[in-house]
């Protein structure tokens, strides 16, 4: 069911017009943002690294908007009620909403750093490159599995895109993705921990040399919390939307 | 095997909802106040009633949808609150209009996806899914995305979709809303048919003539609680020892509405528009001949057709309904 599901999910997201725009424009930006930040920083032999990031930033994207974004799309079409009366565990039955959204961020990923290789030739030359092909689906994957826990969120409520919106640029910023974790405060070293950073850290690290498997391992693991974590918030939260009678929009 | 398919007792849902942060504007709205019935295995039952009646939230506290604020459902024994697993095992949900598909998917895509949510096996699904195409006249175009359907041909695959998985229990909420009649009327075989198989059907509609035709019973719930329960015959009864005069006029004013309705012998009047004509339908006491005395007061209008009939079971409905306008009484069932 969950392959299933997940491929009719990503087959309707990639038929949207807006996907295609955005999935045809956005990387583009990154790249062009990520190559032109290096140069100004007087870092031209990053270029790889920076592109990586950018290209993590269009993932949580994906997941950000795909999982939470995706649930309200059901909503808004009136399928939302329909998936929640299937006689499955709710988590089950989200799961290849956001599997489906992690798919297409992989795609974000490949398209900013063939963009950077284009239009401005980046090289790419990873450290790791048979590492990367590992870290880079695990980190989509795991990001994928913390989607989970934030499409419960958008089960419960109705007006949720203001918490997608808000989310977007700060989790850019704490998880690593642009910025090195080092070259922040102190005080958000807690807030990366909790977060899908080690995913990205695991990438950076495959692309730009160092001990790619803990970072990969960590990620999986803080990842299976959230994946049980959000079964266990799927199944309240299922319940409080009943309650609420926030499943469909009115 | 539970004797009833449907059991609610008492059943009441209360809508909580808040605006504003800094000074919250709670509102609370009763949708259903206490509704009780109960639907026989393989019966197929009705539901009437005005917009916002409460027949949605019905079907929903049903369905497991929503959580009642008070009372208790059972379907086929299982309680809606706390088995609601068993309960969605059992059950289908079908709903009227353009929502509730995945537009860019073909038929057969969103077949196959609702087909494993349900838990229909996969050695049965190709089989099911043919079948079905077959029974609502989609096979041939099951390949084409749904977003090119036309509205007729969505509606029969919601009703494909809803009965993949052979549900004892359908829900059918306002099922041929903006169907054309030659859909409705196929509609309403598809619905008779599921009937004449076993299938216990709870339908929704604001057309008289398909719950006439179709519903062995029928209730009808207004202001959140049933007003009426029987037969389509046993509800006609409802507008006994009144007649009915239809008028077709253009351009009656509310004023001489209002001047209809203080008539002697006049129960009540309404005025549809169709078109750039009025319909305006008058039940009066049987006894008593209005006839002279509305074209009278519609001195000035220009009148078409004029006829007097018998009450039909709309005219029964509009009776109940328009009690309710006046301090909520129940109306007890009509002896059959």
């Amino acid at each position: 069911m969950i392959g299933v599901g997940a491929l009719l999910h990503t087959r309707q997201l990639s038929r949207s017009p807006f996907e295609i725009a955005t999935a045809l424009i956005v990387p583009v930006v990154q790249a062009t943002l990520a190559v032109y930040l290096c140069r100004a920083g007087g870092e031209p032999g990053r270029l790889l690294e920076a592109a990586v990031g950018a290209g993590l930033m269009g993932v949580w994207s994906s997941v950000l908007f795909g999982s939470g974004g995706a649930i309200q799309n059901q909503r808004w079409q009136g399928t939302l009620e329909m998936l929640m009366l299937a006689p499955r565990p709710p988590a089950l039955v989200i799961f290849p909403i956001t599997l489906s959204t992690a798919v297409t961020g992989t795609y974000a990923m490949l398209a900013t750093l063939l963009w950077g290789r284009l239009l401005y030739g980046v090289p790419l030359t990873f450290a790791h490159p048979l590492l990367f092909l590992v870290a880079a689906p695990g980190c989509v994957l795991g990001l994928g599995m913390f989607g989970l826990l934030l499409a419960s969120t958008f089960v419960l409520m109705r007006n949720a895109n203001a918490l997608a919106n808000t989310l977007e640029y700060p989790i850019w910023l704490v998880s690593g993705m642009l910025v090195p974790l080092t070259v922040l405060p102190g005080w958000t070293g807690p807030i990366a921990a909790a977060l899908p950073t080690w995913g990205a850290r695991a990438v950076h690290e495959a692309a730009s040399g160092g001990p790619v498997w803990p970072s990969l391992g960590i990620c999986l693991a803080i990842s299976l919390g959230c994946l049980a974590a959000g079964a266990l918030m799927m199944t309240y939260v299922e319940r409080r939307a009943r309650a609420a009678a926030t499943l469909a929009l009115a | 095997m539970s004797d009833y398919a449907i059991e609610a007792a008492g059943l009441r849902r209360t809508y909580r909802s808040r605006t504003g942060w800094l000074r919250p504007l709670r509102r609370e709205v009763e949708a259903v106040r206490g509704v009780d019935l109960t639907v026989g295995n393989g019966e197929l039952f009705g539901l009437l009633g005005p917009n916002g009646a409460g027949k949605t939230t019905t079907i929903k506290l049903l369905n497991t949808l929503l959580i009642p604020t008070a009372g208790s459902a059972r379907i086929c024994g299982h309680d809606v609150v706390t088995e609601t697993r068993e309960v969605r095992r059992r059950i289908g949900y079908v709903f009227g209009g353009d929502r509730g598909l995945y537009e860019r998917l073909s038929a057969l895509d969103n077949l196959r996806y609702f087909a494993e949510l349900y838990g229909v096996p996969g050695r049965d699904q190709q089989r099911r899914i043919a079948e079905l195409l077959e029974l609502v006249r989609l096979a041939g175009r099951e390949r084409e995305r749904v977003e090119g359907y036309s509205r007729g041909m969505r509606q029969r695959l919601h009703i494909a979709r809803g009965l993949l998985h052979r549900p004892q229990v359908l829900f059918l909420d306002e099922p041929s809303i903006g169907v054309d009649p030659v859909a409705a009327r196929e509609l309403r075989q598809t619905v008779a048919d599921l009937a004449a198989t076993g299938t216990t059907v709870l339908l929704t509609t604001h057309y008289m003539a398909e719950a006439d035709e179709l519903c062995d019973r029928i209730a009808v719930i207004a202001n959140g609680t049933i007003q009426a329960l029987g037969t389509p015959a046993e509800l006609r009864r409802h507008a006994d020892g009144r007649q009915v005069l239809e008028v077709e006029a253009y351009g009656v004013t509310d004023a001489q509405l209002a001047a209809i309705h203080t008539l002697p012998g006049v129960r009540e009047a309404s005025v549809t528009v169709t078109g750039a004509a009025q319909a305006l339908t008058v039940q009066s006491d049987a006894g008593v001949d209005v006839q002279a005395d509305v074209l009278r007061e519609l001195d000035g209008v220009r009148l078409g057709r004029v006829a007097a009939r018998q009450p039909t079971l709309e005219d029964a409905y509009v009776a109940i309904v328009n009690r309710v306008d006046t301090p909520a009484r129940p109306v007890e069932a009509v002896a059959a």
